[in-house]
């Protein structure tokens, strides 16, 4: 459900920018699938006996039960919420930002010069090219179980889109506005910072999009392979102790989880990238 | 300055000589409009007096130093501003990042910057982006980037290409009025010859194949220039035809003005 979720949230992003009636039209319509499935699920719930498959409505009370407090010093999140959900998410932003960082710096890097890129490039597309989750067991024997085991396997699989998007957004900015920050006789820090960076920014994020996502996926799968604590975990113990209804509660968080996390990048995005838009409306 | 600059585009037998050697004097003050058909290096001509392009032989001198990367004092405004301009910029962050390099007090750098934009009738505009913008409200915003550097010398390659005639008109007068706001010596690449003749002092004629200067001819009309008047003086029908006979027919050399 995760990643259906983040699959999805595109699409709405782009629908807010119109008027609130189209919006609210467009709300149902692109919502209508995911409301019939949770009917659907309900009544097959109620329907069967199995007990791996409780109807939707138990599971929303068993949410509710799990991760929400009428405590407004914890902003409404429970206990279990505070330690569980803060340490994926902050192995999760820790992976993360340094997998931005390193990815966005190297990216220049590469898509700067022709040697460099010549050099590195391909092993850098070799590394991109690996599934993710292969890295697990090597992350496990280097670090061992513990939070920087999960952070680097994080960085790890998000650094390369990343650096790949970086690079060829780089080496592909319009020589026209090279030359014209070349003619105002920038330096070339000022010339990355005014030009290159914000010219090749469209291609910067959508690699940013696409690691974000990734970097969620691994954050689950690192913890439900090897851990103490974490979301994850909770699927997997929750699971072999047979207690469906608090593993199917942590799926729809993490879901949530998912879809907060890339709205907020959704927002950023927009607002850094607004000439773009104005750009392609214009023409 | 432009001495025997010449300039070649590949290497061995693959190699085009665009530009054969070249030479051409600015002088100060003045306004000199460069003419030719397409193909003829008149936009190479400019990109190596710019320092963007470096000659294959011969050297660009400002005064006595010689040109290497872009010169200070000496902007550019380029035909094509939706890729010129920063369409991430609001159009005074686009003014101001002419003037990075000169790491002005922030008052000051404001004040030329409405300047600039008073001088091309932008003012109380810095707020919008370029792509708000009609395509020749975007020229002058180039046009303000480069005078706010208040340059010496301003290089313009085809600078009205791509706009309509009216707008073209208004842009032409805005140009030859600004010209003696800023004091500024300008080189104006066209291939209109009618836009050649009217704004300059001075037509450089060059012909294709390699691009050669075949004409240098003095413009004596009287300025201001009008739209109307200058365009209905027999004199200016004259140089026109003098002018394009050179363009068509490019074996035929004549030289008025040194």
């Amino acid at each position: 459900m995760g990643v259906a979720a983040v699959a999805k949230t595109p699409r709405r992003g782009g629908a807010m920018v119109r008027g609130l009636a189209i919006r609210a039209g467009l709300g149902i319509g692109s919502l209508w699938l995911l409301i019939v499935l949770l009917v659907l699920w309900e009544l097959v719930g109620q329907a069967s006996d199995s007990l791996f498959f409780p109807p939707i409505s138990e599971v929303a009370d068993r949410f509710v039960e799990m991760w929400i407090t009428s405590n407004p010093s914890d902003a409404f999140l429970s206990e279990l919420f505070w330690s569980e959900a803060m340490t994926s998410l902050s192995r999760f932003a820790q992976g993360w930002a340094a997998a931005v960082v390193v990815g966005i710096v190297c990216g220049v890097l590469l898509g700067s010069s022709q040697v460099l890129n010549r050099m590195y490039s391909p092993s850098v597309r070799f590394f991109a090219a690996i599934p993710n989750t292969m890295l697990l067991p090597i992350a496990v024997q280097i670090f061992g179980v513990g939070d920087n085991m999960n952070v680097f396997l994080i960085f790890l699989g998000s650094v390369w889109v990343v650096m790949i998007n970086t690079c060829d957004g780089v080496a592909g900015v319009d020589p026209m506005w090279i030359s014209s920050a070349r003619s105002l006789r920038m330096s070339t820090p000022a010339r990355y910072r005014l030009v290159i960076l914000p010219a090749a920014s469209p291609q910067i994020f959508a690699g940013l999009r696409v690691s974000l996502g990734i970097a969620l996926i691994l954050m689950v799968i690192s913890e439900m392979y090897a851990t103490t604590a974490g979301l994850g975990h909770q699927i997997i113990v929750a699971q072999s102790g047979f207690r469906y209804l608090d593993m199917w509660s942590a799926f729809v968080l993490i879901g949530l989880i998912g879809i907060v996390l890339n709205l907020l990048f959704g927002l950023v995005e927009k607002r850094l990238l607004r000439w773009q838009q104005g750009v392609t409306k214009g023409e | 300055m432009v001495d025997e600059v010449r300039k070649v585009y590949g290497r061995g037998a693959r190699a085009v000589e665009v530009l054969s050697s070249t030479s051409l004097t600015l002088r100060a003050n003045e306004f000199v409009s460069i003419v030719g058909p397409s193909g003829c290096g008149k936009s190479t001509l400019l990109m190596m007096m710019a320092g963007l392009l470096p000659p294959t032989g011969g050297r660009v001198m400002i005064g006595n130093k010689e040109v290497s990367g872009p010169p200070a004092g000496l902007s550019v405004v380029f035909q094509d501003y939706s890729r010129s301009l920063f369409p991430w910029m609001s159009v005074r962050r686009n003014l101001l990042a002419a003037l990075v390099v000169a790491r002005l007090p922030k008052a000051e750098a404001d004040l030329r910057v409405e300047k600039a934009l008073e001088a091309v009738g932008l003012e109380g505009r810095g707020a919008m982006y370029p792509w708000q913008m009609s395509g020749g409200m975007q020229q002058r915003v180039a046009i303000a980037r480069a005078l706010v550097t208040e340059p010496s010398v301003m290089l313009m390659d085809e600078p009205f290409a791509a706009v309509d005639a009216q707008t073209r008109a208004d842009l032409e007068d805005l140009v030859l009025r600004v010209r003696h706001d800023y004091d500024v010596t300008v080189a104006l690449v066209t291939h209109d010859i009618d836009e050649a003749v009217y704004m300059g002092d001075r037509v450089v004629v060059l012909a294709a194949g390699p691009g050669r200067v075949i004409g240098d001819l003095a413009v004596e009309l009287p300025r201001p220039r009008d739209q109307v008047e200058t365009k209905r003086e027999p004199r200016f029908a004259e140089l026109r035809a003098e002018v394009f006979s050179m363009v068509m027919r490019p074996g035929a050399r004549t030289v008025h003005a040194s």
